[in-house]
Order: structure tokens, then sequence, then C-alpha cells
């Protein structure tokens, strides 16, 4: 039985952390300050071992459970985390915060760069799913925890845990990389290339200067709506959508007079008026950049260490594709780590992760218990 | 408190494995063996299951499942990861035995095998006096609907690992009033070896 119980009015938080000589990137350069946007959901235990980290995927935020005061809408992956749920909150402390890069208050290009006073634009550093895990590092550092008990998301979200399974594997005892890949393959790096020439083929990006003037709205809306149909499956769509039509019909030439067609356009408007074209830029190139063994096979780093893995992946997904997530169980079966894996009978494609919340429900609660407690052995006699 | 499991196949596997050893159980099902050995003898389990509805079992033990076939379960680890490989009422399923035979002890120090005996007496009585395609306590299934693809009985695997090189370690039977001493490949339903390459 799933729990409808939710954890009520929730709020998000900022942090800003100004270390000496700032915070270091992957690519040798350094960000003065940098803010992260968190959420908590439960209570740390005093031992601080009950942490659990979620990392959210490309649209997402630190909005990840419960009702902001007056919303309508739960957070991101409010079916999986709250009392009695998956990441059950009244055992676990569940911390989520927006990505670097992100616009949705964490330090991105959309922020005031403090040496010139206007927003960074382009003049903000490319930053790597790495460096999103140094930040979250950070955060985690702050509450003075030195042991995730679990980081667990799924695409985007996925990379960053395997971030922190080939970067930091001593600060987590286990992973949960959901629907992602060790690296993007052409096919995934060709989408998101579409999205971003088409936010810069819109006449307002202006090389990035958009700030205070109208936004590269089309090109922005039109990334997303590539964006969608890769979370969406063949079969989904059909039973979605079918070949409807929408009630009121234009009789222009080219209007988008299908329901699929009004759905993502829909979207794709939404989508504006929630995310920063520049941040879709950044956000994506890390993506594509990702590889979690580059600089180390990942099964040599977690050779010997002490940390569980569950790898899920969904049967319709075709954006990360179930072989994707071979490639990470094969690299924690070389290393001889202690790991589960299911492909998930779905048919919504890549958007399966957000939506099969039985099946994840059921695995990933009973993982993090074993995660917690172990097993109680007996000792054997002979 | 002692698990007492159900099954005396399992129990007869419990008893071939040393506590702390680390076990590959290829084809675990709803994990009720290696639940067992996790439990009893504090191995280091790892599963491999086909089916989904299995997974979701094992995980609820607290297993550490992979969802896959046999073939990529065992083709990606390297040489001696595992002290034990079990393969219990699986090999007679697999399309490729001789594979999944030859990776097995490649992967494992050493392999326990289970199977079902199809010279056991019952067996022999359907086929040679009836003419019938046996229906018995360990081969359960009808012609039409049985998952087995490969019929062997206890000689014939003394005889394939002797062929092959394979050295035979230890051996168990299994009747339908408990173990077997007498005439194993007449009176046992099933046989569990423990061999090593």
């Amino acid at each position: 039985m799933l729990s409808r119980r939710t954890l009520g009015i929730v709020e998000t938080q900022y942090v800003t952390f100004t270390p000496p000589g700032g915070v270091p990137m992957e690519n040798g350069e350094r960000l003065p300050q940098v803010t992260l946007a968190y959420e908590t959901y439960g209570r740390l235990n005093p031992e601080k071992t009950n942490a659990i980290l979620i990392t959210h995927a490309l649209s997402g935020d630190a909005h990840a459970a419960g009702f902001h005061r007056g919303a309508r809408t739960a957070g991101w992956w409010d079916s999986l985390i709250g009392p009695e749920k998956a990441f059950d909150t009244e055992k676990y402390f569940v911390i989520c915060s927006n990505v670097l890069g992100g616009c949705k208050g964490s330090t991105g290009p959309s922020s005031i760069n403090p040496a010139t006073g206007r927003p960074y634009g382009l003049d903000f550093p490319l930053f790597s799913v790495g460096d999103m895990v140094t930040c979250q590092r950070l955060l985690v550092e702050h509450f003075g925890i030195d042991k995730l008990l679990a980081v667990a998301g799924g695409s985007m979200g996925g990379m960053q845990v395997l971030a922190w399974l080939a970067g930091h594997p001593d600060r987590i005892r286990s992973a949960i990389p959901i629907s992602t890949t060790l690296k993007h393959s052409p096919q995934q790096i060709a989408f998101n290339e579409v999205g971003r020439q088409a936010i810069m083929a819109d006449p307002h990006w202006k090389q990035g200067n958009y700030y205070g003037g109208p936004v590269p709205a089309r090109g922005l809306s039109v990334a997303r709506m590539i964006g969608h149909i890769t979370y969406m499956s063949d079969i989904s769509m059909e039973e979605k959508f079918g070949r409807q039509r929408k009630e009121s019909i234009e009789s222009l030439k080219f209007t988008p007079n299908y329901t699929v067609e009004g759905y993502l356009h829909y979207h794709g408007e939404n989508f504006v008026k929630r995310f920063d074209a520049n941040s879709y830029l950044y956000i994506t190139k890390a993506i594509d950049d990702f590889d979690a063994s580059k600089l180390r096979p990942l099964h040599q780093v977690i050779r010997g260490k002490d940390v569980k893995v569950l790898v899920l992946a969904f049967k319709s997904d075709w954006l990360y594709p179930s072989y994707q997530s071979k490639d990470i169980v094969r690299a924690c079966k070389l290393a001889g780590v202690e790991t589960s894996y299911c492909e998930i009978n779905s048919t919504y494609g890549h958007d399966a992760f957000l939506l099969e919340v039985e099946e994840e429900t059921c695995l990933i609660a009973h993982f993090l218990k074993k995660v917690l407690n172990g097993y109680e052995v007996d000792d054997y006699e002979a | 408190m002692k698990l007492e499991s159900e099954r005396l196949d399992h129990r007869v596997i419990a008893g071939l494995i040393p506590p702390r050893s680390t076990v590959l159980d290829l084809g675990c099902g709803t994990g009720e063996l290696l639940y067992l050995l996790v439990r009893e003898k504090g191995v280091r389990g790892q599963g491999v299951e086909i089916d989904e509805q299995a997974i979701y079992k094992c995980v609820a033990k607290g297993l550490n499942v992979l969802h896959g076939d046999l073939d990529s379960g065992l083709s990606d680890y390297l040489d001696n990861s595992f002290d034990y490989v079990i393969l219990n009422q699986c090999l007679q399923q697999v399309r490729h035995v001789e594979t999944i035979f030859k990776d097995s002890l490649r992967v494992g120090k050493r392999v326990v095998v289970g199977f079902p005996n199809f010279a056991h007496y019952t067996a022999r009585l359907q086929l040679g006096l009836k003419g019938r395609a046996p229906v018995t306590a360990s081969l359960p299934y009808e012609w039409f609907d049985t998952p087995n693809l490969h019929f062997l009985s206890i000689a014939d695997f003394y005889e394939y690992c002797r062929k092959k090189g394979v050295k035979m370690e230890r051996a168990e039977f299994i009747g339908n009033r408990g173990l077997v001493r007498l005439l194993p490949n007449l009176f046992a339903e099933t046989g569990i070896f423990l061999i090593s390459g």
C-alpha cells in the first residue's frame, strides 16, 4: 500500500559559500561565491547517519517534495519522498538542492556577477556534473554530515549520483542511479545540440545578454518541446494523444491542431516562465561532457569500497536505454561491490522514473532499510 | 534464531557452503536459498534472476540481485570472483549449458550444481512401461508446458564431468523421503554436486 501522507508546507532555504580562494571548478576556474537553494525534509539524527541527498534532473529544482505555501502542485518527487514513502522522512533526513548553474535559486548564468554587478550571462564559467557535486559536498558538510546514507536521482540526477560514486566513494554508503548513463551516447548529445541551437538561433538570445529585455522564448520553448518528445515513448504518446485533434481548430495553415501539438506548445511556453535559456545551454553541455570514468575507470575507483548500489532502468526508456544502466552494473560487478539492478516494466519512456511509484517504492524502501540496518546475521554454529 | 528452509535441497546446499563465503546464485528466483545462506552462514551473496517480480521479492529480503539472463550474469565477472557459484535447478533450463557451465567454473572457485534426475525409477516406469513422457515430483511438468530444455540423469552428469576433467568433490542425493544413499541414479529425484575446475 502506498502512503498518501504528505509533508505539508515546506520552504526553500538558501546558503552561500565563500571559501578562501573561491570554489574550484574542474576546468581550473574558480567561482568567488556559490549560493545553493535547498530544501530538507525529516530530521537529521544526532549521529548524522540518516541523511539522503536527492539530485534533480535537467529541469528540476530544490523543491522535491511537499507544498510551497499557496501552491496546488507538490514537489517534483513528492510521490517518493515523505512519511512512509520510499524515502521515508520519518526515518531519513532528505536534502535536495538546485544544481550549480541552475536558475531556481542557486548560482548560475542568470545570477549577478559580483565583479560587474550584472548577470553573468556567458561570462559564467563552463561547469561539469562533478562541479555540481563539489557544491553539494559543501552543503552536506554545512550540515556536519561526514557520510551520506544514500545519494539518489534519475536522469541528470543519476549522473550526479555516479559523480558522487566516482569522486567521493568514501562519503556515501549507497548510491541509487536511476534511468541514467556513465556517459552520453551520440544520440543523446545530438538531441541536446538541437535544443541549444534552437535557443542560440533565437534573435532575443543576443549571445546570452538578454537579461532585462525580452528572453529567447521561442528558442527555449522549442528546446523543451524536443526534450519532452524524448521523455515519452511511442506507446505513451499513442495512449495520451492518439491522432486526436483539438476542439477549436484554427483555419490558418500549419496551426497546431493535433492534441499532441497543443501539449508540446503548452509545455514549451510554460517552461519559458520557469527556466533560464542560458542555464539550459550550460547544463545540457555539462551532461553531454559527463563521463563517470573520465579520470579512472569507475570499477577501479570503487573496488574494495564499502558502498552498495541500486541501479534502476525502465523498459520503454529509449533516451536512456537499459543497456546504459547495465554498463553501470558491469562496472559494479568488476569492482565487486554489492549491487542490485532491476529493469522495471513500463510504457512511460524516460518519464517513468517520475511515474512508476509502486515499483520504485518497493525497491528503494527495502534497499535503504538494508543499507541503514544491515543484516543481523546469526553466528553460525558448525 | 535459526531459519528453517522448507526445501531439503536448500538445506543440503547450505551444508556444502562454509560460513562467510562469497556466493553467486544464478537463477536465484525469489531468493529463498540466498536468504538462508546470508542469514545462517553470513555469506556475502549476489543473485541473478530473469523474472522481474522475483527481483522485488529478493530486494524485499534485503538481497543483492541483478535482473538479467545467466549469460550476461556471468560473463562480466573476473576469474575466481566468488568462492561458490550456485546453479540450482536452472542448468536444465538454459539454452547454452556448456557456456554457462564453463563460465561458472571460471567465475567461481567451486560450483554447486543441482538438477532433477531424469533416470528416477518413476520416470523410467512411465517411459518404459506406459510409454509416456515422465511427470515426477522433481520433473512436475507436462511435455507442453515444461520450462526444461535438457533432460539428464545423475549418471549422465558423472560422465560429463569425467569427460570435461571436472573434479567432483561431493555429491548428495535427495529422494521423496529424504537423503538417498543407495543407487542414486535409480532412487534420487534430485542430485546436488560440488565440483571444481
